[in-house]
């Protein structure tokens, strides 16, 4: 069963899904409430099976495990495997989904279509982390589009046309480059197959392109390719225009889907690609990727402190969260590394817990403005408790898991590049105000509202999904190594990697200079 | 010697037989009336056809001195052509014969257009290109004003009629001149004199006339402005028609030009080539935005994907032929399924093509609306389906060629066009609710529409074989 695990636990959901769309037929009641049973069974037993390739997982072994392979058209294989950075992912994704699902319960419309482009995306995105052949990736990547274009558009708020094709149109310019440059390496390097594009070195020949010296060569235009994809996927800065936009409209369980998943593959896409396909055009923008980070890290934290909307102003503070991540990531030391995919994991509890925490009001007073709240804790203890721990655990309070990750990529940065290291510290001040204000706004002072005086506190089941996601946050808070062991072995080798192919191409480059 | 010539165009011989048979009969008998049982005769006849060639035919075989090739390629090309012809012949029958439109002549001209279309794909001298050529566009302007009483069926007709004229005329010029030149009408004997170093000028203005005739039947930009105005005013299932086989037998036609005339000298025409396939990717793309009528709309959309299919003849490389092959034989699917939910749009047993009257399709038949929600996104080249495994299939060839420039650019117009193929989404499943359509009538278009839908996501798993047939009709058009 090793052998067809991985895809095992990748079509599970989409099983489900078909079940849903055959089988499941009518609106009334009934038939919305199996739709959702089904949903959310499929998602538990896609947890628990991914528990057992977390089990069976190696973390001494730095390569890919639970490889399957099969011959698919045009030259390409059907590959799939996990290594220790990819692992992790798929945790988190099968972890969130169940959860996702049944923070749903209260959805009325078109509850079967609902669930069904739920447990398609949940495919595609365990897609993406598991493949290892890139157009197979890049098929996982770009097909997530269509059912989160869909959930948008269909489920979302007032605005959703405009955020549903923003969010598509923005993030698939991206990905066509990224396209074309998977071609150049398809005929470069004659294989679409991950680990052996790893190991092939493409050319880093300083060459011309348009009058336009282009030091790296091949790798730095291949770089930028990805690079267009990712940075937009991720969000960075300049190009995280469609996040505010898409989770503002997004439903509830979208916007947790978006922040706490879909993001991350950015960050993936940088670790399985950029860094080890194409290390000299890596170190060539390093410095320009470095303070485009530091500058998403200021700049979205200034702006966080001006929204009205409570959505708004978590999606921006996503941006800069991710902003540690990129900057982690290529530091390209242990420290970054390790931080930046801890920082990942971290937000996906932190931030998807915060979007629910948001949904929790919204369900009730259908405002997301934070003007419409004040003094929520008199009515709602619960509520302000939860939402108090995830506030912290945004800013980064010590014991909770956002601490570690945003320490780790800080401290990564600082051998590096002290000046980024300084500006992006001033982010974790900057976070610590606008998260703690809006706190204060919400749910500290006196209960004047009119309309909040019936307000009612969360529900057993709303307290129940937000139990685990505490508990993560708590338990890597304090004991990191959880995931560090898990993707230690896996980051060295692609350091170690990295320095290498880097070492070769300075001595290439002096060889042909004499 | 003849009877060895004869057996190898014999397919063509037969449905040209069948077609004059058939004429000869219903006359006689119930004319208009039999119509409905000679479409789906004909329709059946194209099947038979395309099961025969694809089974019995192999190897090289040339007939008349050079003149008609039958080799992998045209057998390719026939295949996809019949099967295309007969899945619109049937998926139109039913819309056609309620409008009092199904008359006899229909299906006897199809029939005599799809003559045309073989001989084009088989041809191996300018003489062939010519006559295959002409009795395909000559059958179908006539099939493009079968509404004889509708202005804009005439007003289409009547274009298609004029501007074909012209592209012919260009066409034959150039053939004259290359003619010329040359010395020979055959493309063995031109690729023979065009092969040594310098290419006298004068072949080339003939070899630019001959791709600007051909680049009209393909409509790539900018020789498309018939288009749209074609596919609007043309009755529905006679668009769908002209969405799918001409464009294939042009495209093939093309193709043979190309590689068995002038193969030799594959950088005089690969800068034309890319340049219409650049321009025909973005015209396409951008004029596209602005339409609200959905055969307008695939207009555009049609000629953004020529652009695409010349890309990979543009490569001007074995894998590019066959990028292109595939690349078409994926567009024809499309296009059928599309074209089979157009004909079932309807409101109050009027068609309406408006994109409008989509609003909030989803809700009033889910399997349908989820069926076109597939064609769209594969229309628009969004993974999983299979659209994106063409469009994959020409950059690469593309990229091989040395064209990165081009496949950059395709990729930039893709992302524009899909625009308005999300737009349609966006009515099927986010608009207003509005006045509903009328319930599907026709099964056979229902058929046809999920049948074209499953294939764009089950075709991702081996493409069914359509890559290999691809690669070995690519292979028969290198010189070797």
């Amino acid at each position: 069963m090793n052998d067809s695990l991985l895809s095992l636990v990748t079509f599970i959901p989409t099983f489900a899904a078909l079940i849903l769309l055959v089988f499941l037929r009518g609106e009334d009641e009934m038939a919305q409430r199996n739709a959702k049973r089904v949903a959310l069974t499929a998602t538990v037993i896609t947890f628990l099976m991914s528990l057992f390739v977390l089990a069976g997982f190696d973390p001494s072994d730095a390569g890919f495990q639970f490889v399957e392979q099969r011959d698919w058209l045009m030259g390409l294989k059907y590959k799939m495997g996990v290594d220790g950075i990819s692992i992790l992912f798929v945790m988190l994704t099968t972890f969130m989904m169940p959860l996702v699902i049944w923070a749903s319960w209260d959805v009325k419309v078109r509850v079967k279509e609902y669930m069904i482009a739920f447990l398609l995306l949940e495919t595609l995105m365990l897609g993406v982390f598991m493949a290892l052949d890139l157009v197979l990736f890049y098929l996982f990547f770009e097909a997530g589009l269509i059912p989160m274009f869909l959930i948008i558009g269909i489920w979302g708020g007032a605005n959703r046309i405009y955020a549903s094709f923003k969010f598509f149109l923005y993030t698939f310019l991206g990905s066509v480059l990224m396209l074309v440059a998977m071609v150049a390496m398809f005929v470069n390097a004659g294989t679409t197959d991950i680990p052996t594009l790893m190991a092939h070195e493409f050319a880093s020949e300083t060459m011309s392109v348009m009058g336009i010296t282009v030091i790296g060569g091949m790798q730095t235009i291949m770089f930028l390719a990805f690079f267009a994809s990712f940075a937009v996927k991720m969000p960075m800065w300049p190009v995280h225009t469609w996040l505010p936009d898409a989770h503002v409209q997004a439903p509830t369980a979208g916007s947790v889907v978006l922040a706490a998943i879909l993001l991350k593959m950015g960050g993936y896409g940088f670790l399985r690609f950029s860094l080890p396909m194409f290390p000299i055009g890596a170190e060539v923008m390093t410095p320009l990727v470095m303070w485009m980070s530091a500058i998403a890290i200021v700049y979205t934290s200034l702006v966080a402190f001006v929204q009205e909307d409570m959505k708004k102003l978590i999606a921006y503070s996503s941006v800069a969260h991710m902003g540690f991540v990129t900057m982690g990531i290529f530091a390209a030391n242990q420290q970054g590394i390790d931080g930046a995919i801890f920082q990942m994991i971290s937000h996906g509890f932190i931030s998807g817990a915060l979007f629910l925490c948001v949904g929790v009001i919204y369900d009730r007073m259908h405002t997301r403005e934070i003007d419409a709240y004040g003094g929520l804790v008199n009515r709602m203890p619960a509520y302000a408790l939860i939402f108090m721990f995830f506030t912290m655990a945004n800013v980064g309070l010590p014991g909770t898991s956002g601490f570690v990750g945003e320490f780790l990529t800080l401290v990564g940065v600082f051998q590096v590049n002290t000046w980024v290291a300084l500006v992006a510290t001033s982010g974790v001040i900057l976070s610590a105000a606008y998260a703690l204000w809006l706190y204060r706004r919400v749910v500290l002072g006196d209960l004047i509202k009119e309309s909040l005086k019936n307000i009612s506190d969360m529900t057993r089941r709303e307290k129940m999904i937000f139990a685990p996601l505490v508990a993560m946050t708590l338990i890597l808070g304090v004991y990191p190594s959880l995931v560090t062991d898990i993707i230690g072995p896996s980051v060295e080798n692609l350091i170690s990697n990295y320095d290498t192919a880097l070492a070769n191409g300075a001595s290439a480059s002096q060889s042909a200079s004499h | 010697m003849i009877q060895a010539d004869l057996n190898i165009i014999l397919p063509e011989i037969l449905l040209a037989l069948y077609a004059m048979l058939a004429l000869l009969a219903v006359v006689y008998t119930g004319k208009d009336k039999m119509a409905p049982m000679l479409t789906w005769l004909t329709a059946g006849v194209f099947a038979l056809l395309a099961v025969w060639i694809g089974v019995s035919g192999e190897g090289e075989n040339i007939a008349f001195n050079g003149m008609f090739h039958d080799d992998a390629f045209s057998r390719f090309a026939k295949v996809a052509m019949l099967l295309a012809g007969a899945a619109v012949l049937v998926m139109g029958a039913d819309y056609m014969q309620r409008r009092n439109m199904l008359r006899f002549e229909y299906p006897i001209l199809v029939a005599l257009a799809m003559v045309g279309m073989m001989t084009m794909v088989s041809a191996g001298d300018l003489m062939t290109l010519y006559m295959g050529l002409e009795l395909q566009s000559l059958s179908l302007y006539v099939v493009a004003t079968l509404r004889r009483d509708g202005v804009k069926s005439t007003e289409a007709g009547m274009k298609y009629f004029l501007l074909g004229a012209l592209s012919s005329g260009l066409l034959l010029y150039g053939s004259s001149l290359v003619y010329g030149f040359a010395g020979t009408t055959t493309f063995a004997g031109i690729v023979e004199a065009v092969g040594h170093g310098h290419t006298p000028l004068g072949l080339l203005f003939g070899l630019t006339f001959v791709i600007s005739g051909l680049a009209f039947k393909v409509s790539a930009v900018p020789f498309h402005m018939w288009t749209p105005d074609v596919y609007e005013g043309a009755p529905t299932p006679i668009t769908a028609f002209f969405a799918t086989a001409p464009k294939l037998a042009a495209m093939g036609l093309f193709a043979r030009v190309l590689f068995d005339a002038f193969g030799g000298v594959v950088g005089d025409w690969q800068q034309i080539i890319a340049l219409l396939s650049v321009l025909s990717m973005f015209l396409g793309a951008i004029a596209a935005i602005g339409q609200t009528n959905i055969k307008r709309l695939l207009a555009y959309s049609s000629i953004a994907h020529m652009g695409y299919a010349l890309m990979g003849l543009a490569a001007g490389t074995a894998l590019g032929v066959e990028a292109m092959l595939v690349y078409m034989a994926i567009y024809v699917t499309m296009n059928v399924g599309t074209f089979a939910f157009i004909l079932s749009m309807e409101k109050d047993g009027q068609p309406v093509t408006d994109i409008a009257s989509l609003n909030l399709y989803s809700k009033q038949s889910s399997g349908r609306a989820l069926a076109l929600l597939f064609l769209m996104f594969s229309l628009a080249g969004v993974p999983p389906f299979l659209g994106f495994f063409g469009k994959l299939y020409v950059l690469r060839a593309a990229f091989e060629g040395g064209l990165a420039w081009l496949a950059i650019a395709g990729v930039v117009a893709s992302v524009i066009g899909a625009f308005y193929y999300l737009r349609i989404v966006y009515y099927m499943y986010f608009g207003e609710e509005g006045d509903e359509l009328d319930a599907p009538r026709s099964l056979v278009q229902q058929v046809l529409l999920m049948a074209s839908a499953a294939i764009m996501l089950l075709g991702i798993v081996n493409f069914f074989g359509v890559d290999t047939a691809a690669q070995a009709a690519a292979a028969a058009l290198m010189p070797h």
